[in-house]
């Protein structure tokens, strides 16, 4: 088994090793032939040792010992168990689909190689992150994913724009990294190991304040990589970069590593109620909150983005509410149906020559029906209608947060499932249905690569099957977390499913109904609501205003009168003093041996003094 | 009678004229004469205090000055002939080749 963990650990690494050779050749289709097969290769070992735990095994492997210094013991260890095997499962299938679909999205641009090296590079540091088995690892893969997506955000860095989001994304990301930095620092000091079986054994015997600050500090860092409030604002705007990356990274796998982390820590989170009450009320309100801006957004991929963000805010709910498994089960359906949304929405981009707005877009339907077909039942699932994955999952959170009598939060996702539906079908229904309005802009679609459909077809059959391996996930997955049967009547578990079914359905229903009429009235666009779902809430511009700009304006104060006048001038000063103080000196080098005597005597002179005046011995 | 005193002036006084003997003459030749004097001035001192003391460690040194002096005169007078061979002449303020 050691085998098949390597193989699937280092496949990746290999790949992108090969394609950096070429990384400043022009095109090279064998970089990406060659990338896509290592994957391949990866996802085979992937599913063998998902098949091997899944009857309650491990696979625990030691590398070699990396950090051996003092007290201070860290080795390179691997551990597979149910939900690394899982996590390893998303990401290879994703990445694998991702892969053959880039060939031919990538097919026409020029740094084809270096897109591969950076897509495979990506994919071994999350196979880091979570297949490490102590804090350390998880934090190199953490920070590993984190440089990867900035290399592929700002992968056009000609683009102003991208490489501004690229930007964002890292800084925003280190703000949280910091945090998450403290906590393994305090889980060090505390618990004097990094290894999680050491750090779990002790959590019983720990101060709760401790805990709760461990908790907490690793959840700051989960909030970054997982774009929660406050930290949200970078997810977006990461849209900047080719669509490949966006459904990879920015949809079914980085993004997730937040949750993966707090699915990770349960042992700390479950004896922490108001750290975990905390993430999921947060995860609650970013859901309702990410859901509202998408309703009016026309940018056809930060529809799909805020859609991220609220679903990772159904996940947080999950591991906020004790039912780990269920966040975890949400992220595998998620991880399928989302990247085969971002995947149309990258055959609908190409059709469009890039164009994003979904109000130039219309009746698209006609001539790309296999797209039109994908991105239909990916939305199905996103709206958790039955039998789709996302009813399976999503049904399941909204039970565990009835069930433990979190009734507000209850509500609150309820209500964002019909959001959830309305978004999708309006963006369905803008993109595929409806009057010809890319004929005026003068757009000529066409249908992707027949290879590349085929690639997402997987992916399609997962997010219409996925749900139906509930039963087997809860068998493999209840030997590493909690699974806990809630205690609520037949009755009320009918009736939660069919409400929240028939808000989907009605959410579904009132977009196709409204959007086949020709949508909403210009006057709703002028709207106070209108204007504050369609500014972000004007989050961005008050960052901008009350963080950047002071910050700027600051930086300015410190460059232009402590650096310039102050730092700059000392050592200015010392400079021109030694150098003034050698132009008057030179005279004593005369080269005439009686002044250089005389000279000497009144050296001799000075120290005799200094002897006699300042001598020790009194 | 004499004593340490007398020896230790004698040996300042001879210190002193070495030392204005090495200032003030521009000739090369006497400037080496000057070393000379310092350097036998000190040796005064060394004996004198030697015996004072009873210690030959002062004596000892002296005789390793008058040994290195000796040696120092026959390198240094070697190079003066070179030199005033080659300038005529041993006027110190004419060797100025080097400086600042």
């Amino acid at each position: 088994m050691e085998t098949y963990l390597y193989t699937a650990l280092f496949a990746p690494l290999v790949g992108s090793l090969f394609a950096a050779l070429f990384a400043d050749k022009p095109k090279n289709l064998v970089t990406g032939i060659a990338t896509s097969t290592l994957l391949f290769v990866s996802w085979i070992s992937s599913v063998v040792l998902l098949l091997h735990v899944a009857h309650g095994e491990e696979v625990h492997v030691k590398l070699m010992d990396w950090i051996h210094a003092g007290g201070l013991v860290i080795p390179f260890g691997f551990i597979v168990d149910q939900v690394t095997a899982t996590m390893m499962f998303v990401v290879t299938t994703v990445s694998a689909v991702v892969h053959v679909y880039s060939i031919g999205y990538m097919d026409h641009d020029k740094s084809f190689n270096r897109f591969f090296a950076w897509l495979s590079a990506f994919v071994f540091s999350m196979m880091v992150l979570v297949m490490s088995d102590n804090f350390a690892g998880l934090f190199i893969g953490w920070e590993g994913v984190g440089l990867c997506s900035w290399a592929l955000i700002g992968f056009w860095y000609h683009k102003e724009s991208a490489s501004w989001a690229a930007n964002e994304a890292f800084i925003m990301n280190r703000i949280a990294d910091l945090g998450m930095l403290i906590g393994i620092f305090l889980i060090y000091w505390n618990f004097g190991s990094l290894q999680y079986d050491v750090v779990f054994e002790q959590v019983a015997d720990k101060d709760h304040g401790l805990l709760m600050m461990v908790t907490a500090f690793l959840f700051i860092g989960a909030m970054g990589k997982s774009a929660q409030f406050p930290l949200h604002t970078w997810l977006a705007d990461a849209m900047e970069g080719p669509t490949p990356v966006s459904a990879l990274i920015h949809a079914a796998t980085m993004v997730t590593a937040g949750v993966y982390l707090v699915i990770r820590a349960n042992p700390l989170y479950s004896v922490v109620p108001e750290v975990s009450l905390f993430v999921a009320s947060l995860g609650a309100f970013v859901a309702m909150f990410a859901a509202s801006m998408a309703l009016v957004n026309r940018d056809l991929k930060r529809i799909i983005a805020y859609s991220t963000l609220s679903q990772l805010g159904y996940m947080f709910v999950a591991a906020g509410v004790g039912a780990y498994w269920v966040a975890l089960f949400h992220l595998m359906t998620h991880a399928f149906f989302k990247a085969l949304l971002f995947l149309g929405a990258g055959n609908v981009m190409h059709a469009m020559d890039d164009e994003l707005d979904i109000f130039k877009m219309g009746g698209l339907a006609k001539k790309m029906q296999w797209t039109m077909i994908l991105m239909t039942i990916a939305s199905v699932a996103l709206a958790g209608i039955y039998p789709f994955a996302g009813f399976f999952s999503k049904d399941k959170i909204l039970e565990a947060a009835f069930a433990t009598d979190h009734y507000v939060l209850w509500t609150i996702l309820w209500i964002t499932a019909g959001l959830t539906a309305f978004y999708s079908f309006r963006l369905v229904m803008l993109v595929f249905f409806g009057e010809e309005r890319y004929k005026i802009f003068g757009y000529h679609p066409h249908e992707a690569y027949r290879f590349m459909l085929w690639a997402m077809a997987p992916l399609a059959v997962l997010a219409v099957i996925a749900g139906f391996f509930e039963h087997s996930f809860v068998h493999m997955i209840e030997h590493v977390l909690p699974v806990e049967e809630h205690h609520i009547s037949t009755f009320t578990f009918w009736t939660l499913i069919i409400v929240t079914q028939a808000i989907a359905l009605g959410g579904i229903g009132f977009a196709v109904w409204k959007y086949s009429k020709g949508g909403f009235s210009k006057k709703w666009e002028e709207t106070f609501i209108y204007q504050l779902l369609f500014n972000q809430y004007y989050i961005p511009k008050i960052y901008d205003e009350y963080i950047c700009k002071p910050y700027g304006e600051l930086s300015r104060i410190f460059w232009k009168d402590l650096d310039l006048k102050i730092v700059d001038a000392t050592v200015d000063f010392i400079a021109t003093t030694i150098y003034k103080s050698g132009m008057v000196s030179r005279v004593v080098q005369s080269g005439n041996l009686s002044n250089m005597l005389r000279w000497m005597g009144v050296g001799l002179l000075i120290l005799l003094l200094a002897a006699i005046f300042y001598s020790p011995v009194r | 009678m004499i004593t340490l005193s007398h020896y230790l002036i004698l040996s300042a006084i001879l210190f002193s004229i070495g030392l204005v003997g090495v200032y003030r003459r521009k000739n090369l030749l006497l400037l080496l004469f000057s070393t000379e004097i310092l350097l036998n001035a000190v040796n005064i001192g060394f004996a004198a205090i030697s015996k004072f003391y009873g210690d030959l460690t002062g004596q000892m040194f002296a005789f390793f000055i008058v040994a290195v002096a000796a040696s120092e005169v026959a390198v240094g007078l070697g190079l003066m002939i070179v030199w005033y061979k080659r300038r005529g002449t041993l006027d110190i303020d004419s060797m100025q080749s080097m400086h600042g």
